[in-house]
């Protein structure tokens, strides 16, 4: 046990990037499997997050891209407590071990972590006003003088004081958003988990949005895991961003180095393949078939089956998840050979 | 070749909170093979439109007026009989979600048969199923004789999204409606799904309408665009000049919107506010409360489509007079517009 630990926080040193920022959530050997049952009765495993480790620096921006299934929700509500992680993962919460948390002490965390969801809608409870579900953070957490607070809140997300007394269905999506990041912020927490916070919206209303997360991210010094499928709102907002692929984290690196000298031919084909809006004519990459079920995932690389640039030790050997410069780390047998 | 051609169509919808004008007059035309985009956020009317011209809004409390003319003929007109044989024959759809739109009951292979078997009369099972498996070919399904015995459960979403179009195609298709095919997939699975309707589209030769609010699908799919604000078009352009050289502050407003992978910014331009209440609808432009180039006249007036002279149309009195004042010279409006648009 004791090596174990040893190597972990050895593997997560060389994996945090060099600086003086210091990190507020560091990940290693993350993993979650969940139980299934198949249609025929055999019970299987789903790994939806396999092994993966990274940090992120306070006050930064830390995005996970993927498609749908590839463990992106599953990893941000892993880090938050809401599924316990498997065996052998861990979790340091400002230098504070969080992989298996207390009950009491898990309702400290939770002030200073909380998650902002994707559909607006889903999330807020219709039988209440908006004052109550705005309240009940202060009253789980037994604070006093929550009403100057909402209030306060209501300001900071640019909402009248007025809609207090609404109920969710006579807000329009956006300003149902609105709540839902005011809840998320209702405690002062110091990071804050955005899973597809802008998916469900409007264009017009998406840019509001995004505006809104970035000027709150600098007036309370918040650090956001942006979780999002769309990689053109990724660029926007992330200073890191980290590519997922079927439980794995395929590629890391800072925003400009992702998306200018891309290398895993995963992350390669997902931004050719995104209808962009600017007159750049750009080569189209096309993969082939769908991705595969993470309960039954490829051998060696997953990606090998889709993989256009495919070679044989990339179906029996998986790759390691390598450095290549100070700022990339990327698993691929073709960049790291 | 005209083939659709819609002229003044007009949508109400009456409530008990009363009358909601979904669609209002709206026109446009579209040529064989051609492509038109119809943009729009939710509420904009795109979706309603497409409805109307499959004749799929009949209903006591829906006004309809004006004219869809599809091939020389009034498809509103029509008697229901006479609608159900174009319907699905010379003009299909296909819908958002996959997984709605299939019957959960029946094999995949069976649901591609079925526009077959009633739209070719004379036509025998047994041909009608090969047809439908060459269909599945078509599309992209691998192993199409095993996949036609199954349900749509045991499809991916993509897949879903192909035996859509497969059905949508089971006959002579002239005019496919596409409304918003990719939203729910994800971007490697568009990819996919959009090239495989630009090849079926260049086979084939027919025209799509393609309703979408990712202005970047239009942008690869389409010729022409459409854009759609309150039930009314606020401009209609070839697609390249549109992004080129938006004329609507609201077209220019959703562009500047969207985060570019090619562009760094560090705030987005959003638009203030919100769609306004298809009940309580502002006066004048329906845009003016969120326009930043709104004056009196915008608020007082509704603008009427310009036509300039290039062919393009825009709903904007910053293009009055063909952006030319009374005294000849270009309006001052449009001056500053056009330097916001493109600051030298």
């Amino acid at each position: 046990m004791m090596e174990m630990s040893q190597t972990n926080i050895k593997s997560t040193a060389t994996l945090s990037i060099q600086s003086e920022v210091e990190n507020i959530l560091e990940v290693s050997h993350l993993k979650k499997t969940f139980q299934i049952k198949s249609p025929d009765g055999k019970k299987g495993l789903l790994k939806a997050v396999d092994d993966v480790s990274f940090t992120i620096k306070k006050g930064e921006t830390f995005s996970l891209v993927g498609e749908s299934g590839c463990g992106k929700s599953t990893l941000g509500r892993t880090l938050l407590g809401l599924y316990p992680p498997d065996r052998g993962s861990k979790i340091l919460f400002n230098n504070e071990d969080i992989t298996n948390i207390s009950k009491t002490n898990r309702k400290n965390f939770a002030r200073k972590a909380q998650l902002i969801f994707q559909d607006p809608s889903a999330c807020l409870n219709p039988r209440r006003t908006i004052k109550q579900i705005l309240m009940e953070p202060f009253k789980i957490h037994k604070i006093k003088n929550g009403e100057a607070k909402i209030t306060e809140l209501m300001d900071m997300v640019g909402l009248p004081s007025r809609f207090l007394d609404r109920y969710p269905h006579e807000m329009s999506g956006g300003q149902k958003q609105r709540v839902g990041i005011a809840r998320a912020l209702a405690l002062d927490p110091e990071l804050v988990v955005c899973d597809e916070p802008v998916s469900a919206l409007d264009v017009s209303i998406q840019a509001q949005v995004i505006n809104l997360l970035e000027d709150l991210q600098k007036q309370l010094n918040l650090t956001y895991l942006f979780i999002s499928h769309d990689l053109s709102v990724v660029h926007h907002i992330s200073d890191r961003v980290a590519v997922m692929y079927l439980g794995k984290i395929v590629e890391l690196a800072t925003r400009d180095e992702l998306y200018e000298n891309t290398q895993h031919p995963y992350t390669k084909a997902l931004l050719s393949s995104i209808p962009d809006v600017s007159g750049e004519v750009r080569e189209k990459i096309i993969l082939t078939g769908d991705v595969p079920s993470p309960s039954n995932p490829p051998s060696g690389c997953r990606f090998h089956t889709r993989c256009p640039a495919v070679m044989d030790i990339c179906r029996t050997k998986e790759p390691e998840f390598k450095q290549t410069n100070s700022n990339h780390f990327v698993a691929c047998h073709l960049c790291t050979k | 070749m005209t083939l659709l051609k819609v002229e003044d169509l007009t949508i109400q919808f009456k409530s008990r909170q009363g009358v909601v004008k979904a669609v209002d007059n709206l026109s446009f035309e579209l040529a064989k093979g051609i492509s038109l985009g119809i943009v729009g956020e939710s509420g904009s009317g795109k979706s309603v439109t497409s409805l109307a011209i499959m004749r799929l809004l009949q209903n006591a409390n829906t006004e309809i007026t004006g004219k869809i003319d599809f091939e020389g003929v009034d498809l509103l007109k029509l008697s229901p009989d006479e609608m159900r044989k174009i319907r699905g024959n010379s003009v299909s759809m296909i819908f958002q979600e996959p997984m709605t739109s299939l019957n959960p009951l029946h094999t995949c292979g069976k649901q591609i048969m079925e526009p077959i078997l009633i739209h070719q009369k004379g036509i025998s099972k047994q041909e009608a199923k090969k047809r439908a498996i060459e269909l599945l070919r078509l599309v992209g399904i691998p192993s199409p004789e095993q996949r036609f015995h199954e349900y749509p459960h045991q499809m991916s979403g993509g897949m879903r999204q192909r035996i859509m179009i497969a059905i949508a195609l089971a006959c002579d298709t002239k005019l496919l409606i596409a409304d918003e095919p990719t939203t729910a997939l994800d971007v490697t699975i568009q990819a996919q799904i959009l090239d495989l309707m630009s090849k079926l589209k260049k086979q084939r030769d027919m025209s799509i309408i393609m309703i979408t609010h990712d202005l970047g699908v239009v942008k690869e799919m389409c010729e022409n665009v459409v854009v759609m604000y309150t039930g009314q078009i606020v401009e209609k352009s070839p697609t390249d000049l549109v992004f080129k050289d938006p004329l609507h502050p609201y077209t220019k407003g959703l562009l500047n919107a969207i985060p570019k992978i090619s562009s760094k910014v560090e705030r987005l331009e959003a638009i203030p506010g919100t769609v306004p209440d298809a009940l309580r609808m502002p006066t004048g432009c329906s845009f003016h409360p969120r326009c930043k180039y709104a004056t009196e006249r915008c608020k007082a007036e509704k603008p009427p489509l310009y036509k300039r002279e290039d062919g393009r149309e825009v709903r904007c009195f910053i293009y009055d007079a063909g952006e030319k004042g009374d005294d000849g010279n270009v309006t001052n409006e449009y001056k500053e517009y056009s330097n916001s648009i493109n600051p030298k």
